[in-house]
């Protein structure tokens, strides 16, 4: 009996297919693909390893169908990519995308070739997931839907508490206090709030709940308050010196260093508290280890715009001339400067995502400056008001508030926004409030818009200014006090050292190569090298030896010797500069011819054979 | 007009429960997430502190033998058993669980060479400088019954070392002749010899089990085929090697450990150039093991001190030593690929982790996920000058310190006296030759 063959296992219909199978098809026959080198803007000059490419399709205009194919009798190629079955949207992928990819050209072996590849395939795969929770975010945004032949511009705050829920309404509410123009600030996840009078009031206080934690009156002028990384502990910079104060109330230090400070701003990754004075200085206090950092004098005279980039850490500080200047609290020097008034700025703010510059001038103008290109001649957007804007916030979702006087106005984008004087374009929404704005602050993770006037404070309702989704991990608005401690643990030993602060973020994250810049510069340095000091000791020597001339005689022939040596090799590096850049090294000309008066002159050296 | 507003239900944030776990709703958006690379950063350079922080790597000491451990024996099936040899002749059985020795004998008179468990794992081999191999029941005898050998097979030529077969009842001892041998014979089935006077190791391919190596006393790296009667190829080094170990995973490559100072990985395809020499040892290399993953191995010295080689490099990741280890003789790499085992000169046998910083013991898997991160952060910042000196950085012994300054001198000057020859000699006179040819003398086939 014949042993019947074994079942064959049943063909799979398709090849089994991973995640990583799925590899984009590369070729450019299908007509679509373009290829367009681009380079990063430190890397324009690098003729290295890295060389970024990006396949970009060509946009097809809108409007123009494309005929429906027939269906063709021949079987789908079966090496084509299956199309996905649950496409994400490109502006989704874009959103998460951490830049472009980098092709593996020019890399040099192939080991490395194919790690990078496998890694740029990981990372697609992680952009994916990433873009694929935004399924899972629970809130919408907030926004104001006008009916036929109305505008969100006329509707009032008592209006809009109307119509929305109780606990949104709860959330509108003016507070009257009477120690004089206030100064405000939310927490980083948007549940506390912390006034300071100029008259010496100070109160912190839970404002969703309006559970009030402390209040209390310095006793002399308080000009600017601001929440360290828990809302267990705030700043204050009153008359001479800066305080902190715990929840209580309790002064927990009076940090003498800091000294007739006008404004204060803290930056939460770097646990860095940092303020300018009248006298022009800036200050960074590392408030984990009550160390100043930096301290220095900027030369800017009366500190009395200061925000910092909260994507970099960069402090933005406003002069009196016009000129925005970022400071970082290891140099000395501004890192960049921007003239953006051509008179004195009134006030200034950086959207959330530290994309842009918010700046106000006594020109009446309000620009808007991308700080990632601080090589442009114009703004984004520049628009012209009837009086200039004393007070600008930028809320996380891209809206711009600014007000003139009691007066206030917020436009729905930051770019798009229109002015007063613009009767065609209105204002998203607008309010007047019974006292003169002093600070104006847009609510984290709420639609809600703090406005700190000379006569109290008011809490505004702003449809659509907030981010619904929080992420707990980052700043939690419903942190229980254990998590808080944890989340500062957390927080504290990953905390970003201030050397790390600069224009580029990522700069820590990049390839090291020189900039077309630094490669001039060391070739020019070539040119004004010193001499390197010899410092020779001559061997000691038996008594009777050779006697002090001598030794002085040898040191003399060494440090000759060491000269020639070096002398040599700098010629030689500087023709091989002249070499590689075609300069025309002197030569000698072309001999004349022989006089009889020749032999009277001395003889040319004779030359050396090499 | 219609207006909507954020106006969260607390319900959906926050727990009803001190036994639930707090909701912690998350937004991947990168706008909310800045300074992603310095902060990234920070964690790396934590995870390298931490991982210097926590290499502990010694784990326990075996003590009781009362000379010197000359050999190891690993068991193939129970990770806690461990067999050692030592120059009196004893051997002992250790339960590594416990950290106790659970069974001792002598086996020889004078040193114990060479000791193999057989595939099973059933019976011991040992091999004595008595030229005799004798037999031994793995399980221990009955209480009060004797230690006794199953089988005591007396050579004709002294033996050296041994080695089993991973898939066939042979085994192969070496000495003056590398011989074959059958496990139910008393006779060799083969043996093998190329002029040369001693062979002191042996070891049989785990992969490609016909073939098998020898390090031979003239300086020669022997290999052969068990099938044929010639032995195959010979490679000669400029100093002796002292012990053989195959990559259990790349079949054909193998390290040997030599006496000047250095181990070489050669592909058996290519005997002529070594693949890597290893550097770091500062004295003469007594023993080597891989790792059961191939991409390691651990090397032994006379310098006291153990050193872990990741196999394509050329610089040792890692180096273990204590103040009381002397000479090490022997070095194993457990076959869970987490323990590293070092016997030595006085009288110890030394446990350590592989890896320095592992943690042991039951690791819960959001712990588990924390390790993966921190290592992936490792690997990613790997090149920054910061973490690169942190991770690098290791405490050596005073005298390891000074022999290697000592060895970077006398190399310095001979590079200087070989560029001062080559200046004032002819061109291409005096050819520069690489540190991997150099050492490698001459292979005969």
């Amino acid at each position: 009996m014949t042993k019947p063959t074994p079942k064959a296992r049943p063909k799979q219909k398709t090849p089994h297919k991973r995640y990583f199978d799925t590899e984009k098809a590369t070729d450019n026959d299908d007509g679509g693909l373009e290829r367009v080198q681009v380079r990063r803007k430190s890397q324009q000059n690098f003729v290295g390893d890295f060389i970024k490419m990006q396949t970009k399709t060509k946009k097809t205009p809108a409007f123009v169908r494309k005929a429906p194919k027939k269906p063709t009798a021949e079987p789908a190629d079966p090496a084509e990519p299956q199309p996905k079955k649950n496409p994400i949207p490109q502006e989704l992928m874009d959103k998460y995308s951490r830049g472009e990819k980098v092709q593996p050209k020019g890399v040099k072996t192939r080991h490395f070739k194919e790690q990078q590849t496998r890694k740029e395939v990981y990372l697609e795969y992680a952009t994916e997931q990433a873009a694929r929770t935004e399924l899972l975010l629970q809130e919408v945004p907030g926004q104001l839907e006008p009916d036929e032949g109305e505008t969100t511009a006329e509707l009032r705050q008592a209006e809009i508490a109307g119509l929305v829920d109780l606990q949104s309404a709860a959330k509108h509410f003016s507070l009257s206090m009477e120690h004089g123009p206030y100064q405000l600030r939310y927490t980083k996840n948007g549940r506390h709030l912390l006034l300071g009078g100029r008259r010496g009031h100070v109160a912190a206080f839970d404002w969703v709940t309006k559970r009030l934690h402390c209040e209390f009156n310095a006793m002399e002028s308080v000009e600017d308050v601001q929440w360290l990384h828990v809302p267990t502990m705030y700043a204050v910079a009153q008359k001479s010196w800066v305080y902190i104060y715990d929840k209580k109330g309790t002064e927990l230090h009076c940090i003498k260093r800091l000294s007739r400070v006008n404004r204060l701003d803290f930056l939460p990754y770097h646990f860095l508290l940092a303020a300018g004075n009248t006298a022009g200085y800036a200050s960074w206090l590392d408030v984990s280890i009550g160390e100043l950092v930096g301290n220095f004098n900027t030369g800017l005279g009366d500190i009395r715009l200061l925000r910092h980039n909260p994507s970099n850490g960069v402090l933005c500080i406003g002069g009196g001339r016009g000129v925005v200047s970022m400071w970082s609290p290891k140099v000395r020097e501004p890192l960049a400067k921007l003239l953006c008034h051509s008179t004195a700025m009134t006030a200034l703010t950086v959207d959330p995502k530290g994309q842009h510059l918010v700046t106000a001038g006594l020109d009446r103008a309000v620009k808007v400056w991308d700080i990632r290109m601080l090589v442009q001649d114009k703004p984004l957007t520049h628009f012209q008001l009837r009086l200039p804007a004393n007070e600008l916030d930028v809320s996380q979702r891209g809206m711009l508030a600014l007000s003139q006087g009691t007066y206030l106005e917020t436009y729905a984008d930051l770019l798009s926004g229109g002015g007063t004087a613009d009767y065609q374009k209105l204002p998203y929404l607008r309010q007047r409030c019974d006292a003169f704005v002093h600070g104006l602050r847009f609510c984290p993770y709420e639609d809600v818009l703090g406005v700190a006037t000379a006569k109290g404070f008011q809490s505004l309702l702003v449809p659509g200014s907030g981010e619904p989704n929080f992420d707990a991990m980052e700043d939690n608005p419903y942190e229980t006090s254990k998590q808080r401690r944890e989340h500062e643990v957390h927080a504290l030993l990953e905390k970003i050292p201030p050397e790390l602060i600069t224009l580029d973020p990522h700069e820590i994250t990049g390839v090291d190569a020189p900039t077309l810049q630094e490669k001039i510069d060391a070739k020019r340095r070539l040119f004004h090298v010193k001499a390197p000091r010899i410092d020779m000791k001559s061997r000691h020597k038996m008594k009777g030896r050779g006697g002090s001339a001598k030794a002085a005689r040898n040191k003399q022939i060494v440090k000759d010797a060491k000269r020639k040596e070096f002398i040599a090799e700098v010629r030689q590096a500087k023709a091989s500069v002249f070499k590689e850049h075609g300069a025309k090294v002197a030569k000698p000309k072309t001999k004349a011819a022989r006089s009889v008066l020749d032999r009277f002159k001395p003889k040319p050296p004779k030359k050396r054979k090499a | 007009m219609k207006v909507k507003m954020i106006s969260r239900n607390p319900d959906n944030y926050v727990r009803e429960t001190k036994e639930q776990q707090h909701k912690m709703p998350r937004n991947y958006d990168p706008s909310l997430h800045p300074l992603e690379g310095p902060r990234e950063y920070v964690r790396a350079l934590n995870a390298t502190k931490l991982d210097r922080v926590f290499a502990k790597p010694f784990v326990a000491n075996l003590s009781g033998h009362r000379d010197g451990v000359a050999c190891f024996g690993k068991h193939p099936k129970q990770l806690s058993s461990l067999a050692t040899g030592a120059y009196d002749g004893e051997v002992r059985i250790w339960d590594l669980a416990n950290r106790t020795s659970i069974r001792h004998f002598v086996a020889h008179d004078g040193f114990v060479r060479g000791i193999t468990y057989t595939r099973n794992g059933e019976q011991i081999f040992t091999v004595g400088d008595d030229k005799t191999i004798k037999v031994w029941k793995a399980q221990a005898p009955e209480i009060g019954d004797e230690e006794e050998p199953v089988n005591t097979i007396l050579s004709r030529y002294g033996l050296h070392g041994i080695s089993h077969n991973r898939k066939e009842n042979k085994f192969a001892t070496c000495g003056e002749v590398c011989a074959i041998w059958d496990e139910e014979h008393n006779d060799p089935l083969k043996t093998l010899k190329w002029g040369v006077d001693t062979l002191h190791t042996i070891s049989y391919n785990p992969v490609e089990t016909d073939i098998l190596a020898c390090c031979a006393s003239d300086r020669s790296i022997i290999l052969y085929d068990q099938r044929e009667a010639q032995p195959l190829r010979k490679v000669v080094l400029t100093m002796k090697s002292n012990k053989l170990a195959w990559n259990p995973m790349e079949a054909f490559n193998f390290t040997v450990a030599n006496e000047d100072c250095n181990l070489y990985t050669f592909d058996t395809r290519k005997l002529q150039t070594p693949l890597k020499v290893h550097f770091d040892h500062v004295s003469a290399v007594t023993d080597v093991d891989y790792s059961p993953t191939g991409k390691e191995f651990v090397s032994a010295s006379y310098d006291k001190t153990v050193r872990i080689y990741n196999a394509h490099h050329s610089h040792s990741r890692d180096i273990y030593h204590t103040k009381r280890m002397q000479h090490v003789v022997c070095v194993a790499w457990s076959l869970d690929n987490r323990y590293v085992f070092s016997g030595s000169d006085e009288m110890n046998v030394r446990m350590w982790k592989a890896k320095a910083s592992e943690k042991l013991g039951v690791i819960r898997p959001r712990e588990r996920v924390n390790f993966n991160y921190q290592e992936a952060l490792k690997h990613k910042y790997a090149a920054h000058p910061q973490i690169k000196r942190i991770a690098r950085h290791r405490q050596v012994p005073r005298h390891v310190l000074n022999a290697q300054k000592k060895m970077r001198t006398v190399k310095e000057k001979e590079q200087v006296k070989e560029a001062n020859v080559r200046n004032h000699s002819k061109k291409g006179k005096v050819p520069y030759v690489s540190e991997k040819k150099k050492h490698v003398l001459k292979e005969e086939v």
